[in-house]
């Protein structure tokens, strides 16, 4: 590429100019050529035009200047590289500002180069050049400074240049400025803290810090945020402490900075001069003031307590600096010190956060600053974003909270891409506050979700992972699910696997849902996600959900394993998936009786075939054989074992695994014992089993105090241990302590006592090592159970904790679950649950009017994105108004995708027959997924059923309309208190295609916890008509009856 | 820590610049260059300007043939970032005076003087354009 072509702002630079920006040549008079056009437009409106718009017109000139020039053009170009090149040769070697024709060259033929290879090549000639030149004798200083400029060349582009590093340490030495501050540059370029050639500029730094040249020292100053590590602090500390006194607002303001580098470094060392911070803070110079809210930033967020003082100083100087009191040259776009706002802000949202009494202090100036901030530019909108950080952080207070809605509506109805993006980062932080300020925003979010851009696409994933309930889950993992599989950034599918996975665990509707989902992260992103993750997996299938219902375990139990023999199917699968299947097989392949011992074991054989590399699964097959052999023995069945396990089985005796080798002898040995051993040996489901643990080992009280009798030390814990060696070790400590820099003289740790006879306390470290560990033995297996106590270890990002999933589905931990409607709208987390609750409290008012309106509304369809809309944020009575909005947009643009027409269609077809009583839409939350729908799908229309339900209440029989499926007449409580949980696995595979599942989990949740079954599940299933009302409602258009409607929301 | 590097390269994915606030070995500066460049020069000018990658997020702006990335941390400010990037073109281009790739390629020393000014500790510590080219001018008259 010509150069005349690369230059940034302007196209059509002339490597005339070129020189003389290289300072080879005079600035020539007018320019010829192509250039012209250019170069006068651009140089005329530099102060007249406001910056940002003159950048904006070169960059369009640049842009189209780019794609447009004609040939000639380029070969005139050419031409005048060609000349300048002359002019160059015969310019000699030295140029104005002391650059040669080496170093012209040097950047011309990288700038020139069209492959990295060409450019490698380039470098690679010249190490050799600066290799042999470097060591030359008397080089003078200029041509040094080149050569140490060509090294970071060599550097920046990916080679090594560590043979010249020493002169660049060398340079530093220098006394002119300038040459000593290209060395320093070097010098933090090529070398970190640690190198060992640091010892030889900390002696320079030293001295330079002591330098009248003000400049000088902030060039060490410099050097020292780069250069200096924890060992080498304390040789430089004194003086840069002195420094903060330093009459140069410059000086003072790096002495500043390395200040916080040693905080960030070691705390410790610069603890007793923390209170140096504050009083820059109050620095005459707003420089150093803007300076030190960094170090500030960082101490308030690691101690808020500490600086809650300073709020007053904090919203003072935000004060002033809003109030334009700040030098001019602060200003960026008209707007006052923006950067330093912004720091401002973010240091006060730290300090306000859960603080009513700072975040009143604060009010005021927020109020203001929202209200002046012109949105017009991008600066004025970063300081809002800011803004509503700061608002969502501190203390609510509800007139800011509305400013901040309104700003975040206007991001994200903004056409810029990188507005949308804040809006829905703000929306994501102001959620947590008002959590119906997204209800608003559906389509804007929608549209996001949609979009191609990947960054945009996140972020929203992000927000809808905020906005997650038990009535939107399906959806947004669904989504979630279908974005991971399209994506190969491993780093980005990890975290959505495990993403996924938190949200599932958390809200799951139905343990069949449960199930299928995590099949599908399993399938696609097995290898990606802990394996914690396909352990809870297993627990939660051999344990149910914490309920005392066994049929419903069962259920969820053949379901697994019919999901499982259809998967194993399937080429490839991850190795903690097949763990997984090859356990539920084992475990409860033959549990239902729907499948032959041989047809699961034959299974079992195929996968250890299949997978044969794998040790892992082996293991899992074999074990799992073992279990199967054992049932069959223990039901009195002949066993039959396959000609292929067979195979297996003595394949794997003489593994070179010992483990599998053990696990096929074992199985062996099972196989020859008789039933009744083997009841007692492996009893059937004992995986659920919980296992007591003595930690305190009492059958070895005799052993020990005879031991001790003996004369035996006694046994002391290992923390204890270790600190005994601690004291005895302190009287050399303060020795240590006083040569605190220099060379380390530790001794390596103190070896342990041994204590071979005393086992150390096991039982926290057995539980996590056995996880790793492939054996499924029901002992082990056990210690999952709840007489464990969370592990709180490392895997706590991952939030799989063990007592994870029983506490989800066990008691109700979600807000919205509380006990009665009232409590239900009052339920802070949820985003559309006012909405509901409102239009619960309009519809049993009068629901017959409703159930009209309803009737009418159904004539149109609804667009995809509407239903989208409807499942992630609820069906409210609101949303009618800005669902017309979507079908007007989607039949402009056309709809944004097709891949869920197959869900549209019973939609569309309920329009046809509009008098008819309206058919059930499709399942809201089953969007995308088609085939799970059909699996579900109830035998009888379960929406008929409802209906007639709300005509008997009608007619005034209320309340106690208990029957569902009319298998639930039992007066006595305590029965139906058990039959509920059968009920609700079933009423759940019913009523999930029409109401959202919220309210069936509710439901139950609600019978358990308050056991009143025949007082709650009237209201209860009322609820879920009214649901099913709105979810009604929310998939139709009334563009017809009310065609205005568009004018207010889209003009 | 909010600036974890600055990073300019040009069109063809050719570094100009290239300073990183935390030490990277000379093979990680490699793989990430070429990682967030191929990522960055892929995106259209509707796109956002921000690109996540790994655990943080790339803001990055483009003047004609030059990108200016800047790797950031989760938490910072996006759009300011993205001023604090024309805020650098901006002073460079006053002092260079339309300011243009060559000018960086022939005065690394001094464009990545200015970056020294304006970040410090990864952090934005001046903001004043006359300020961030004091010492810089001072410079160049005593040479």
């Amino acid at each position: 590429m010509p150069y005349g072509r690369s230059s940034i702002f302007k196209y059509g630079l002339s490597l005339d100019q070129l020189a003389v920006r290289a300072g080879q040549i005079p600035r020539p008079g007018p320019q010829i050529g192509p250039f012209k056009r250019s170069e006068p437009d651009l140089a005329a409106p530099h102060d007249l035009l406001p910056l940002a718009e003159k950048f904006q017109s070169w960059k369009n000139l640049a842009d189209q200047s780019c794609l447009d020039q004609p040939v000639p053009r380029q070969i005139e170009s050419k031409l005048e590289q060609l000349k300048t090149i002359g002019r160059e040769l015969a310019m000699g070697s030295h140029g104005g500002f002391g650059q040669s024709k080496e170093f012209l060259e040097l950047v011309k033929s990288i700038g020139e180069s069209r492959s990295k290879s060409e450019e490698d090549r380039i470098i690679l000639r010249e190490i050799e050049t600066l290799k042999r030149r470097i060591v030359e004798p008397d080089i003078p200083k200029r041509k040094m400074k080149e050569y140490i400029i060509r090294l970071v060349y060599v550097e920046m582009l990916g080679h090594d240049a560590s043979f010249g590093y020493i002169q660049a340490v060398k340079m530093t030495h220098d006394d002119s400025l300038l040459l000593k501050r290209t060395g320093y540059l070097a010098v933090t370029l090529f070398l970190n803290e640690d190198h060992d050639l640091i010892i030889l500029i900390v002696n320079t730094i030293q001295k330079d810090l002591k330098s009248d040249n003000y400049l000088v020292v902030c060039a060490a100053l410099g050097a020292v945020c780069r250069l200096i590590n924890e060992e080498t602090i304390p040789a430089v500390l004194p003086q840069v402490v002195e420094l903060l006194g330093h009459q140069k607002e410059a000086v003072r303001k790096k002495a500043v900075m390395a200040l916080h580098r040693f905080y960030q470094k070691s705390p410790s060392t610069v603890s007793h001069l923390i209170s140096n911070f504050r009083k820059k803070l109050c620095d005459s110079d707003p420089g150093v003031m803007g300076a030190t809210l960094c170090p500030l930033f960082d101490l308030v967020t690691v101690d808020v307590k500490s600086y809650k003082d300073l709020v007053v100083s904090f919203v003072s100087i935000l004060k002033q600096v809003v109030e334009r009191r700040l030098p001019k040259s602060y200003d960026y776009h008209q707007m006052p010190a923006p950067f330093i706002q912004i720091k401002l802000l973010k240091i006060l949202g730290l300090l306000g956060n859960g603080d009513k009494h700072a975040s009143e202090q604060m009010y005021t100036v927020l109020g203001d600053l929202m209200r002046k901030c012109d949105a017009s530019t991008n600066i004025g909108n970063a300081i809002l974003y800011e803004c509503i950080c700061c608002i969502s952080s501190i203390y609510p207070n509800p007139k800011l909270l509305e400013a901040a809605a309104e700003v975040i509506s206007k991001f994200l109805k903004s056409d810029n891409h990188n507005l949308k993006y804040m809006g829905i980062d703000a929306l994501g932080r102001l959620i947590k506050l008002s959590p119906d300020a997204a209800e608003q925003h559906q389509l804007a979010v929608i549209d996001c979700l949609e979009d191609p851009d990947d960054t945009l696409k996140r972020k929203t994933f992000e927000l809808l992972q905020k906005m997650t309930k038990s009535s939107n889950v399906e959806v947004i993992v669904d989504r979630m699910i279908d974005y991971m599989i399209s994506i190969n950034d491993f780093h980005y599918k990890t975290e959505i696997a495990s993403r996924c996975v938190e949200l599932a665990e958390q809200f799951a509707p139905s343990n069949h849902w449960f199930i299928l989902t995590m099949n599908k992260v399993f399938e696609h992103a097995g290898d990606l996600v802990n394996i914690k993750v396909a352990h809870n997996l297993m627990r939660l299938i051999a344990e149910g959900f914490g309920e005392d219902d066994d049929t419903a375990d069962s259920q969820l139990r053949s379901s697994a394993v019919e999901s499982y023999l259809r998967i194993v199917t399937e080429p490839k699968l991850p190795s903690a998936f097949l763990q997984v299947i090859c356990w539920v097989l084992g475990e409860y392949g033959t549990a239902d009786g729907k499948y032959s011992a041989s047809y699961i074991t034959g299974k079992l054989c195929d996968i250890a075939e299949a997978y044969s590399s794998d040790e892992t699964v082996k293991a899992y097959a074999i074990t799992a054989l073992m279990k199967i052999y054992a049932i069959e023995i223990a039901a009195g069945r002949r066993l039959d074992i396959l000609p292929e396990c067979q195979t297996l089985i003595e394949e794997l005796a003489a593994s070179h695994s010992t483990d599998l080798q053990q696990r096929a002898y074992e199985l062996q040995a099972v196989v020859g014992l008789d039933a009744r051993a083997i009841e007692s040996a492996m009893p059937s489901d004992a995986s659920c089993e919980d296992i007591e643990i003595d930690v305190t080992l009492p059958f070895l009280d005799s052993f020990v105090q005879q031991s001790l009798h003996n004369g035996d030390q006694p046994y002391i814990p290992e923390d204890e241990r270790s600190r005994a060696i601690d004291i005895s070790n302190f009287s050399n400590q303060g020795h240590r302590e006083s040569s605190t820099h220099g060379l380390k003289f530790e001794a390596y740790e103190m070896p342990k006592l041994p204590v071979p006879s005393h086992p150390p306390p096991p039982v926290s470290h057995v539980s996590t090592e056995l996880v790793s560990i492939p054996e499924p033995s029901y002992s082990r297996e056990t210690q999952f159970s709840p007489t464990n106590p969370p592990v709180p270890s490392s895997d706590a990002e991952l939030k799989l904790r063990l007592d994870g999933v029983q506490k989800k589905w066990g008691k109700p931990t979600y807000p919205s679950t509380s006990s009665s409607s009232s409590g239900y709208s009052s339920s802070p987390a949820n985003g559309a649950s006012q909405m509901e609750s409102a239009a619960t409290s309009t519809s049993t008012s009068r629901p017959g009017e409703t159930y009209k309106d309803l009737k009418k509304a159904e004539v149109e369809i609804s667009p995809e994105k509407q239903k989208l809309a409807a499942s992630l944020f609820g069906g409210s009575t609101r949303s009618e108004k800005r669902i017309s909005t979507t079908t007007h947009r989607a039949s402009k643009g056309g709809g944004h995708s097709t891949e869920k027409s197959s869900v549209l269609k019973p939609s569309a077809a309920s329009t046809t027959k509009a008098n008819i009583p309206p058919q059930p839409l499709p399942d809201l939350l089953d969007l995308g997924e088609p085939a799970r729908l059909s699996m579900v799908a109830p035998l009888t229309d379960p929406f008929m059923q409802l209906e007639g339900l709300l005509d008997q209440k009608e007619s005034g029989s209320s309340g106690t309309c208990a029957v569902t499926d009319g298998s639930n007449k039992e007066p006595d409580i305590v029965s139906l208190y058990s039959d509920l949980h059968m009920d609700e696995q079933s009423s759940q595979s019913t009523l999930n295609p029409l109401a959202p599942s919220e309210s069936n989990s509710s439901n139950l949740r609600r019978t358990i916890s308050g056991g009143l079954a025949q007082a709650t599940k009237g209201p209860n299933l009322k609820e879920a008509l009214e649901k099913d009302a709105l979810v009604r409602q929310v998939g139709v258009n009334p563009t017809t009856q009310n065609p205005n409607l568009f004018k207010d929301l889209l003009g | 820590m909010g600036i974890r590097f600055i990073l300019m390269v040009n069109k063809q994915g050719q570094t100009r610049l290239a300073q990183y606030y935390e030490y990277l070995t000379l093979e990680e500066r490699r793989a990430l260059e070429g990682e967030i460049v191929r990522k960055c020069l892929a995106r259209t000018e509707q796109q956002c300007s921000f690109v996540e990658h790994r655990n943080y997020k790339i803001v990055y702006r483009r003047y004609a043939s030059l990108f200016f990335l800047v790797g950031v941390d989760n938490d910072e400010n996006e759009l300011a970032i993205l001023e604090f990037i024309h805020l650098l073109v901006e002073t460079m281009d006053r002092h260079f005076g339309n300011v243009c790739e060559l000018d960086i390629m022939f005065h690394l020393d001094k464009a990545h003087f200015m970056l020294e000014e304006m970040v410090m500790n990864g952090c934005i510590v001046e903001t004043s354009k006359s300020n961030i080219l004091m010492p810089i001018q001072l410079m160049d008259k005593t040479s």
